[in-house]
């Protein structure tokens, strides 16, 4: 395999991190004038692969083979003069300075004095070249996602790479960029480079690769020719066959709506239209679970039920009550609970005291204090019994809460909002990173909600723990939802094809 | 055995009490061992100085009230800026919410009312705490509204407040009978009382304890204290978690402000027993050391400020009797600001062995 | 009054404006390097006061003058190494490490200053830098005698501007600094040595505060004493976000200072004011504030100011 035709070749790659095995021995090759792409899921592995081969992370073990040659990649800069560039879901891009400049920022073939005009002319055979048309006199902060995509784009391309990664690249374009970017792509396929394209879109996919690589728990799960492989195919390769424990629910005592979107319009902090016009509620007695990739909207969504980001249209409701404009506080008082993705961040204020971070969100309320002290007796006790009842395992209520471990740091965050009796949770990402026990036990949790007749909406990546919990799943997929189903309704498979860009409509039930 | 490495590496567990006491004692150790550098140089016999130094603040019994009565508004500055960098307000106008609290002492005095001691000082006092407070209040909202850097806007009200203050006694409350750029002197109900005889060591020492006793109960007891707790560790994590991020902050500036403006009141009404230009040598300023060195602890500002009002007064003391100057204090601040600044590292770093 | 007497005014005016706008120029243009880098210095007052003192010492032993503004420099550089050291290798909060410089920087000078005067009656003087007239230029009514017969110090500042202003948009080093200060993490991805562009920047910065300090010492006065800096570092601090850290703009916004400073001064000496002047003092920071208030609304900050750059 080590021919002349491949510019890239990894062999037997093993990556771990804590708790998780990344990388798994995964083979993986690329050819001259190849457009390959990596499919699957989060947490698959294709993130992690790619950034060992452009140097962000170091391989546990495995060969790296470039051109044919082996090579060890310890920094971008190695990747870099290996000839490899990569285009992140986040942007390198300076963004007070024009197109121009940031082009030439750190090129080794700059001079004392910058001529833009001799840079510019270069950037104009580029742009003929690849067919990338953007104005090189504009500064970054007036151009849109798609268009600052492009000033990447051409920022490698000017560095003369032969190997393009590509990360995720359509999830900001609009459809007519999307063609733009498929065209520069194939004139780079004519040239002999070598592109990677990691997407979770099979429409995409199936559309601009000579070979689609699949991987699925850190390990291919498949290899196919786009030409010879449907979307029913691919996505059961990414997601797996039905085999998982169900859980057996007792029947849902629906109650009431408790939360209800309309309509909801908002923005990501990109810029760009991250929700479009999502509606759906969520009642008493049921968990709704909402699937998808992450980076679809699911952030948005939260910080939007959470309280701390406001739609741009579009309207939120509690129990028939208007909470679009209402503070996290007010929602707190409403019984409304969070568990955020970011723990560590938004959850937890990790230099306070454990049992700070358990009253946090009810020290002001009764028994916790009065107009001006806290009673300490009274929060102290409490305190202990969330530990007890929750098993969260700390030296005592006094440590700094950011020496616990990740799976009781959530425990932390779910003793607190559980002990103030929500009326509705919003879990989001709960058992991401956790260890098994850790995770049972916030299911029985959210089970237990649920029995209680309260609502609860289950963000999550894992797909499995969406089919176990969920009473009712809806699918995002670029903002919008996709298709709502009952448990049991739609299979693994359809359901993954949802999550990649089908709607429910377009599934052969 | 050469072979070892070192490597700086983020700290994983906190440090224990007895590291946090030890920083501030090494920060001391460091800054006055550097100090004796610039002193042999002009020299200057750096033990000889040093023990001067100690012994002229507290060696006599007339030093040692006199060194109290330096600590009374340092104390009063350490706390002010304490709580407010607790919930990390920058309150580096320390020194104009002073001067504002010294201005409206003398206004209460200047009013000449008939009342009662005691009521008259409680009367100055609040004053003087309100106009503090409003002082501090103004950059704490610049912030939250404008997102203006509050160091900034803090530090160049200092200057304002000051050049106020100077307006004021050379213009409209300027002393008819001695014409000198001073208040006249304030009426005497509404002067502080001096505690020991022979001293000058007067009643500002009870308001200056009592701020610091207060500063233990607001962060140890008080429902405040926990929420400026919160907004000091994270802004993000606290909004989310429901608290009002800058109802809190505009309430440490207005507490910090306050404070700061007793320790105005206390000069004016316990030393100076009038309102004149530049009463303070950079009293609010030495607060930002005390509650850095301090560690924006009571105690520690408690103690910091002892330290400091020694090595001020000790260095007046051998300033008349050797070549060591008074400014040998703030160069011994600064340098000890910056000894803290750079050992507070091992608190987050520590250093590791590997091979 | 005639058109002659307003045209003597007019350019007494203007040529105070000149002198009183110089330091501010040019400590202004050493804050910008170091912004733009990332780095809000703090230190600048501190860094003037000291090299107001230095300029004036070894102008007194030395007796040259030049001697005097070459060694203001090089203090002022060494105080932006330390700063480096504090702020870059060690990562400290920059608010505190140039609070702490100040302080240090300020009791160091007056400690020196004491140590070698005492505190005479009579304090001592150093000759001065004399004005120079710019052959022709200078000739021009109003405008020539006002702005081109000033001193060395005020045409240094005049050539900065342009200088500064070619550095940082017309090259590399310019344009890797500017990268620094918006996005440190991009500009580290693609090879530029963060570390060393703030180090650079800030010893160009301290460098020159310190002249600039240089210019109480050995220009408008001709002696060391408390308050000749009088606060103006800070009052640059606020410039320099006024000015969107552009050289050209510096120069407007210190012209304007320093036109209220002359204007105050003239005022003063007229008895104009039959309040006392000290309120008229407070107009530069009163207006630095409503500067700051008006610009933070919008200020472009570089946008890795504040935070130490630490490779993950």
């Amino acid at each position: 395999m080590t021919n002349i035709e491949n510019n890239v070749l990894l062999k037997g790659i093993k990556k771990r991190f804590p708790g998780v095995n990344a990388n798994d021995g995964i083979d993986f090759y690329a050819k001259k004038g190849e457009i390959v792409s990596l499919l699957g899921e989060n947490g698959a592995g294709k993130t992690t692969l790619m950034k060992i081969l452009y140097g962000l992370y170091t391989k546990d073990s495995g060969e790296i083979y470039i051109k044919g040659r082996k090579v060890e990649i310890n920094s971008p800069k190695d990747a870099i003069d290996l000839g490899i560039g990569m285009v992140h879901q986040h942007f390198t891009l300076v963004n007070p300075f024009t197109v121009a400049e940031n082009i030439i920022l750190g090129l080794k073939s700059n001079k004392l004095i910058i001529s833009i005009e001799t840079v510019k002319e270069k950037i104009k055979n580029y742009m003929e070249k690849y067919q990338i048309y953007i104005n090189p006199d504009v500064k970054i902060r007036e151009l849109s996602v798609g268009e600052k995509q492009k000033v990447e784009i051409l920022k490698i391309l000017f560095r003369d790479i032969d190997i393009l990664i590509l990360d995720e690249p359509t999830a900001v374009l609009t459809p007519q960029e999307v063609n733009e970017l498929f065209k520069t792509l194939k004139i780079l396929k004519e040239e002999g480079k070598t592109i990677i394209f990691i997407s979770h879109k099979l429409y995409e996919v199936l559309e601009i690769s000579d070979r689609i690589v699949v991987l699925r728990n850190g390990k291919v799960s498949g290899e196919r020719d786009p030409k010879r492989t449907n979307k029913k195919e691919l996505a059961t390769l990414m997601v797996g066959k039905e085999v998982f424990d169900v859980i057996s629910l007792t029947s849902s005592k629906e109650k009431d709506t408790v939360i209800e979107l309309k309509d909801i319009n908002a923005l990501s902090y990109r810029g760009h239209v991250a929700l479009k016009n999502v509606s759906f509620n969520i009642k008493g007695g049921e968990i709704v679970g909402l699937a998808g990739v992450s980076g679809n909207g699911q952030k948005e969504l939260e910080e939007i039920i959470s309280g701390i980001k406001k739609p741009f249209k579009g309207k939120i409701y509690f129990k028939n009550i208007d909470i679009t404009n209402k503070s996290p506080k007010e929602r707190i008082n409403f019984r409304i609970g969070r568990i955020p993705e970011d723990r560590m961040e938004l959850g937890l204020i990790l230099d306070l005291s454990v049992f700070e971070n358990l009253i946090v969100e009810c020290y002001d309320k009764n028994n916790f204090s009065n107009k001006v002290f806290l009673n300490y007796k009274y929060i102290l006790n409490y305190s202990k019994n969330l530990i007890d009842e929750f098993d969260i395992k700390t030296p005592n209520l006094f440590v700094k809460t950011k020496t616990l471990s990740g799976g009781n740091l959530q425990k932390c965050i779910l003793a607190r909002i559980l002990s103030m009796n929500p009326e509705f949770v919003l879990a989001a990402q709960p058992t991401r990173g956790l260890d098994v026990g850790a995770t049972e036990f916030i299911h029985r949790k959210l089970l237990e909600l649920r029995d209680k007749g309260r609502g609860v909406l289950l963000i999550s990546e894992d797909l499995d723990e969406i089919l176990n919990l969920s009473d009712r799943i809806l699918v995002i997929y670029n903002g919008e939802i996709m298709g709502e189903a009952k448990r049991g309704e739609l299979s693994k498979e359809q359901i993954g094809l949802m999550m990649t860009g089908s709607k429910k409509e377009e599934l052969h039930v | 055995m050469f072979n070892l490495k070192y490597k700086i590496v983020k700290r994983e567990k906190t440090p224990s009490v007895y590291f946090q006491i030890l920083l501030p004692l090494i920060s001391i150790f460091i800054s006055l061992l550097i100090s004796s550098i610039f002193l042999i140089i002009a020299k200057i016999n750096p033990i000889n100085a040093i023990i001067g130094i100690f012994i002229g603040a507290l060696g006599s019994k007339f030093s040692f009230f006199e060194t109290i009565v330096k600590a009374i508004p340092i104390i009063l500055t350490g706390t002010a800026v304490a709580i407010a960098f607790n919930s990390r307000f920058f309150n580096i106008g320390a020194e104009g919410q002073m001067y504002a609290g010294a201005l409206g002492a003398t206004w209460c005095g200047l009013l000449n009312l008939s009342i009662p001691k005691p009521f008259y000082i409680l009367f100055a006092i609040i004053i003087g705490f309100l106009l503090g407070g409003a002082w501090a209040t103004l950059p704490a909202y610049l912030k939250i509204k404008f997102k203006v850097d509050d160091v900034v806007t803090t530090l160049l009200l200092n200057f304002i407040m000051i050049y106020i203050v100077s307006a004021i006694v050379y213009g409209p409350w300027r002393d008819p009978v001695s014409n000198w750029p001073q208040s006249p002197n304030l009426p005497e109900n509404i002067i502080f009382p001096i505690i020991f005889p022979k001293s000058r060591v007067h009643i500002g020492i009870f308001i200056s304890l009592f701020s610091v006793l207060f500063f233990y109960i607001l962060t140890k007891k008080m429902k405040l204290g926990f929420e400026l707790k919160a907004v000091g560790s994270s802004e993000k994590a606290s909004n989310f978690l429901g608290l009002n991020v800058s109802k809190i902050i505009i309430i440490s500036a207005m507490i910090s402000g306050g404070i700061a403006g007793l320790a105005g009141v206390s000069e004016i009404l316990g030393l100076h027993y009038h309102l004149v230009d530049n009463f303070s040598p950079g009293y609010g300023y030495t607060g930002i050391v005390v509650a850095m060195l301090g560690r924006l602890e009571p105690i520690g500002v408690l103690l910091s400020s002892f330290f400091f009002a020694t090595i001020i007064t000790g260095s007046q003391v051998m300033s008349r009797v050797s070549g060591v100057n008074v400014y040998i204090s703030d160069v011994i601040q600064g340098i000890t600001l910056l000894v803290m600044l750079s050992i507070l590292l091992f608190t987050e770093f520590e250093i590791r062995r590997f091979k | 009054m005639d058109i002659k007497s307003i045209m003597i005014f007019l350019t007494a005016i203007l040529s105070a404006t000149i002198r009183f706008a110089t330091p501010l120029v040019i400590s202004t243009i050493g804050e910008s390097f170091c912004e733009r880098a990332g780095i809000l210095n703090l230190s600048i007052e501190g860094t003037m006061i000291f090299g107001a003192f230095t300029g004036f010492i070894i102008t007194f032993f030395t007796r040259n003058i030049f001697f005097g503004l070459l060694f203001s420099f090089i203090s002022g550089s060494i105080i932006g190494l330390i700063m480096g050291l504090l702020t870059i290798t060690l990562g400290r909060s920059q608010h505190v490490s140039g609070l702490g410089m100040t302080i240090f920087t300020t009791g160091l000078s007056f400690f020196i200053y004491r140590l070698i005067f005492g505190s005479p009656v009579n304090p001592p003087t150093v000759i001065t830098l004399n004005n120079f007239a710019i052959p022709f230029l200078s000739q021009i009514p109003i405008i020539g005698e006002s702005f081109f017969n000033q001193s060395l110090l005020t045409y240094i500042a005049y050539l900065l501007i342009p200088i500064t202003s070619f550095i940082f948009f017309k090259t590399t080093f310019g344009l890797n600094l500017r990268a620094v200060g918006e996005n440190p993490e991009s500009a580290d991805s693609l090879g530029i040595n963060v570390y060393k562009i703030r180090y650079l920047s800030l010893i160009i910065g301290g460098s020159l505060m310190g002249l600039a300090g240089s210019f109480f010492s050995l220009v408008q006065f001709n002696m060391f004493q408390y308050g000749i800096v009088g606060g103006r570092g800070w009052i640059c601090i606020a410039l320099v976000i006024f000015a969107k850290w552009f050289p050209f703009r510096i120069f407007l916004g210190a012209f304007l200072f320093g036109g209220i400073e002359a204007l105050q001064l003239r005022l003063q000496a007229i008895g104009f004011f039959k309040f006392p002047f000290q309120i008229f003092l407070t107009l530069p920071y009163l207006l630095t504030i409503i500067i700051l208030i008006i610009v933070s609304r919008n200020a472009e900050y570089p946008s890795s100011i504040l935070k130490p750059y630490r490779r993950e």
